[in-house]
């Protein structure tokens, strides 16, 4: 789950991470009265979940609250990458004379907290990667003991020679690491984490996405999701226990199992069309999900044709049948639908199918074929 | 042989009396396999209308059956914590089917495991099956049939797919492990390779992998350098857009990285041949074992 700059800015103070004071406006005018509250100069920053914000013309600086109520007029509104500008954060701006970024991930190879910490900050962090990369310090952090003392004094290190400052970034990773592992992030980064010239270090942006599988336990942070980001259907489909992403073809899909599901999306491009959706149904044979599943994909005018591929193993394909049979009666569907299961019952199954306009499928081969012929080749 | 299941497995079920815990420890008794004891924290003392006697902790149900093993059906809340009361019993194997489990618990809990000894596969994994010996976990067994072809996956129905065309023509499996589809889990790509290189009884490995991590591309690197193994691929989410988490919490290519091409390409280095269907798989292995 993605966190807007502010929400994660919050999240960071709390941690006692130097953050510049700011406040989330989303009028001109409430802009001017903030600037003129925090002191100018001020940052204008547009609230949107992309990156690239400030190539896009979404972060200008203001030295007076008319300004900062002219630069937030022309960034409310704006599209950045689809996304539309509802919010902006007008922080107190610093005086920059370096910029550096840190950053915490989950490193899946050593299965531990990494840090990453390098002295090219305020660009793609990625871009660094893939051109210098020997500019970036990683770091496996021991879950037990967080960053240890002589970590940071490497991690410091790489980044200056100066004691004063070093002490500052030293308490900034501990603080982001301590963040990091108490809000349950897959990813806290701070870009850039800033030198100003007298002396003092600041974190100038934040960002954090959540791992999902921790919001059961994180309820505040949980309520802080911005769904108009997000595809609606994307939304619902969550709500109702499915994973469902879209795509831009026109061959939808149903599935058991996120595996088989990528494969069924793969197996129609293999044979020369477009997947309308990723859709893992999960392992219920349950009519009502089928009948969520259904209408969600139905919504998209793109979709000629529909594969119900199950491979039905302990789920039982004479329930799945009768799921799909009453959903399909009930929505009135009127663009084909092949349906292929395998498992258990799977005769009683393909029994129930006949005689409706259903159309079986006996393997994941035939199943895709069938469904790409029906949507019109 | 088989790996990590087989006959000699005394299994106990955390979570037996909850619906898919009471369920499945049916079917695995139903698939022959030794299930000895469940536990379920307050309702130990009775039995299951198997005849499986419950207890309230796994220290008790480890002294009274001399369990092995342990299988995990218990709610994300609650499965780290069963991960290591399993753990600490001293089991040795524990197979966690929860899917939901936090990261970074999953982080704090395998030095746990692994200080005692524990080998821990999953969590969000079907488990485990050496056909013909022991199932552990909620596959469906009879798609399975006994030969020298081990199978590891981080997927679940997606395996069962593949194994069903490996079963019906003929080429049969040693034992099949579910690694599970989250990023952090107990037993990776690269230690499952490890198991099966010491198995006498597997000849050759098929390996289905997916989008996210990098786990493909390091055992690419383990086949360059002389894997004792055949092995034939497949990798799911050619489709899958960036950035999107596809069902499975490790299903997720980040940062332009773990991209179902990248690894495709990184076995094709490693002479590994790729399947383009599931089905394909059966061509594929044939043409190994040759």
């Amino acid at each position: 789950m993605k966190l807007h700059e502010a929400d994660a800015r919050n999240i960071f103070e709390r941690y006692a991470l130097p953050v510049p004071p700011s406040r989330i406006v989303d009028s001109p005018e409430q802009a001017g009265k903030a600037a003129g509250d925090l002191g100018c100069p001020v940052v204008v920053k547009a609230q949107v979940l992309v990156g690239g914000r400030g190539k896009a013309g979404g972060v200008k600086l203001a030295s007076s609250p008319e300004e900062a109520a002219e630069k937030a007029e022309a960034i409310l509104g704006m599209d950045i990458k689809g996304l539309k500008v509802k919010k902006v954060l007008i922080a107190r701006a610093v005086d920059i004379s370096h910029e550096f970024y840190a950053g915490i991930v989950v490193d899946r190879r050593s299965r531990k907290p990494l840090m990453m910490v390098s002295p090219a900050g305020g660009i793609d962090i990625e871009e660094v990667a893939r051109t210098s990369p020997e500019k970036i310090l990683k770091t496996v952090i021991d879950p037990v003991w967080g960053p240890l003392p002589f970590q940071l004094r490497a991690m410091t290190a790489f980044l200056t020679d100066d004691k004063e400052v070093a002490k500052q970034i030293g308490r900034a990773l501990s603080s982001l690491y301590r963040a990091f592992m108490g809000i349950d992030a897959s990813l806290a980064e701070i870009n850039p984490l800033v030198l100003s010239p007298d002396g003092k270090v600041w974190a100038i942006d934040a960002k954090i996405n959540i791992d999902d599988n921790s919001l059961f336990r994180q309820k505040e942070t949980a309520s802080l999701r911005d769904e108009s980001a997000e595809d609606a259907s994307e939304v619902e489909a969550r709500a109702n226990d499915l994973s469902f992403v879209k795509l831009d073809g026109n061959i939808g899909c149903i599935v058991n199992g996120a595996g088989l599901a990528m494969a069924t999306m793969d197996m129609i491009k293999h044979y020369g069309a477009e997947p309308a959706n990723f859709l893992d149904i999960g392992g219920s044979s349950n009519p009502q999900k089928v009948m969520t599943a259904l209408r969600i994909i139905l919504r998209d005018r793109n979709v000629k044709s529909i594969l119900i591929n199950i491979f039905g193993g302990i789920t039982r394909c004479d329930d799945v049948a009768s799921g799909i049979v009453s959903a399909n009666d009930e929505l009135g569907i009127d663009i084909p639908i092949v349906v292929r299961l395998t498992g258990t019952n799977e005769e009683k199954g393909k029994e129930i199918l006949s005689g409706t306009v259903l159309t079986p499928a006996a393997s994941m081969d035939d199943g895709v074929r069938m469904a790409i012929e029906a949507g019109g080749g | 042989m088989s790996i990590l299941v087989d006959k000699s497995t005394r299994l106990v079920v955390q979570g037996i009396t909850g619906r898919d815990g009471a369920f499945h420890a049916g079917q695995m008794l139903a698939y022959g396999t030794k299930v000895v004891g469940g536990v379920t924290p307050g309702k130990g003392g009775g039995k299951t209308d198997d005849g499986v006697p419950i207890f309230d902790s796994m220290m008790d149900a480890v002294e009274e059956t001399g369990a092995n093993a342990s299988v995990i059906y218990v709610p994300a809340s609650f499965a780290s914590d069963a991960i290591c009361e399993a753990a600490d019993a001293g089991v040795g194997l524990v197979v966690c089917i929860t899917e939901g489990i936090p990261v970074n618990d999953m982080v704090r809990i395998l030095p746990y495991v692994r200080e005692r000894g524990t080998v821990l596969i999953g969590p969000n994994s079907p488990g485990i099956i050496s056909p013909g010996k022991a199932k552990v976990g909620i596959m469906p067994g009879h798609i399975h049939i006994e030969g020298p072809v081990g199978v590891v996956s981080r997927s679940g129905t997606l395996t069962y797919e593949i194994v069903d065309h490996l079963s019906k023509n003929g080429i049969g499996q040693s034992t099949c492990i579910g690694i599970g589809g989250d990023p952090v889990v107990g037993t990776n790509l690269l230690d499952a390779l490890d198991y099966f290189a010491d198995d006498a009884e597997t000849e050759a490995v098929v390996l289905i992998g997916e989008i996210g991590g990098s786990d493909e591309e390091d055992a690419a690197d383990k086949f360059k350098n002389g894997y004792p193994k055949k092995i034939a691929a497949f990798i799911a989410g050619r489709t899958a857009p960036p950035g999107k988490r596809m069902g499975h919490a490790g299903a997720i290519v980040t940062g332009g990285t773990g991209t179902a091409a990248e690894k495709i390409e990184a076995f094709e280095a490693a002479g590994i041949e790729v399947a383009r269907t599931p089905a394909g798989i059966v061509e594929a292995v044939s043409r190994i074992m040759e």
